[in-house]
């Protein structure tokens, strides 16, 4: 999917080269892929079944994805159809089935009183706000490549591939200790807590079964793995 | 816009990406504030590190730095394994007490 779009958007470079001017199929792709992200994202907040939102979670991505390739950048959508659509996504449907919350909930009941409308006037507030401080100020200093520049004379991989393991390699080496605490978080997060599983036995009084009490715990030990 | 930079944008200036991602933004604030499921409100927290990604690949084609992308790259291991750890979290929750909405997540008030 993605080769097929990177031909199209190939053919789209060179016609605009070739006029110097934004083809129109570049805009036709930026306003198509404009649409499907907004629509999926406001799918997201609307959709009564958390499945759906899921599903227009991966609508959104992948329109993020499509712009990505449309700025030249190939790796990162490619990451991000991967990582994203692929994995993320997943994830949250394997935990939306795991937990069996697929049903729907009542988006039209309001449980804090007030909170619908202070919600619309904080994010129109802050939007607002962000779009006149880009009218009015310059957020950009002009200053060009500080960490090596994106030109075109070599793929997009190979400049992500230099950056990283030269100028971010340290930030690059804390990202693997980040995942490994990450994933024995999970890990911990996920274990059931020994203590419910042999309950019944240990039930009874503390003093009294202080003998039986670690045998029965030692049968479960060897069971459980 | 100047016409060098534009040219590397795809010929589409930079500021039609960060409004759109601006907006993306909203939603996704907009949703996290209303929406009472957890999952649902990590799905819309996806949505802003998505605006976020694309304001950032957005600068970095405007500026010719490659240093954005770069943090797009950092930006999705973070959100890997923060969804890992949040979805954990919601899991061990759930255990305890099916039915749970954000509502009733206070289990660490004594």
């Amino acid at each position: 999917m993605a080769v097929v779009m990177h031909g199209v958007l190939l053919a789209a470079t060179a016609a605009a080269t070739a006029t110097g001017h934004a083809s129109l199929v570049d805009w036709g792709t930026f306003v198509v892929a404009a649409a499907i992200v907004l629509s999926g994202a406001i799918g997201v907040v609307v959709a009564r079944n958390p499945v759906h939102s899921a599903l227009m979670l991966v609508m959104t991505l992948f329109g993020i994805a499509v712009l990505f390739v449309l700025q030249r950048d190939d790796f990162l959508a490619a990451v991000q159809v991967i990582v994203y659509a692929g994995a993320i996504v997943v994830l949250f449907l394997f935990v939306i089935m795991f937990l069996g919350v697929d049903r729907e909930e009542n988006i039209a009941a309001e449980p804090l009183r007030g909170q619908r409308p202070l919600a619309v006037a904080l994010v129109a507030l802050g939007v607002t706000g962000l779009l006149l401080l880009g009218e009015v100020s310059k957020w950009t200093t002009g200053a060009l490549s500080v960490a090596g520049s994106t030109d075109s004379s070599t793929s997009n991989v190979a400049q992500l591939g230099t950056s990283v393991y030269t100028t971010y390699l340290f930030p690059f080496e804390v990202t693997s200790a980040l995942l490994v605490i990450a994933v024995v978080g999970a890990v911990a997060l996920a274990r059931r807590p020994p203590a419910v599983v042999t309950a019944p036995d240990l039930d009874l009084d503390d003093g009294l079964v202080d003998e039986s009490a670690p045998a029965t715990d030692d049968a479960h030990q060897e069971v459980t793995p | 816009m100047t016409g060098a930079t534009s040219a590397l944008n795809g010929n589409i200036s930079g500021e039609w990406y960060l409004a759109l991602a601006a907006v993306l933004f909203a939603i996704g604030a907009f949703g996290l504030l209303i929406r009472r499921n957890v999952l649902v409100m990590f799905m819309c927290v996806e949505l802003m590190l998505n605006a976020a990604n694309l304001t950032f690949v957005t600068f970095a084609n405007m500026l010719h730095d490659i240093g954005g992308q770069v943090l797009v790259f950092f930006v999705l291991v973070v959100a890997a394994a923060e969804v890992v750890v949040g979805l954990g979290i919601v899991v061990a929750i759930f255990r305890r007490r099916a039915n749970a909405t954000a509502d009733d997540f206070h289990l660490m008030k004594g």
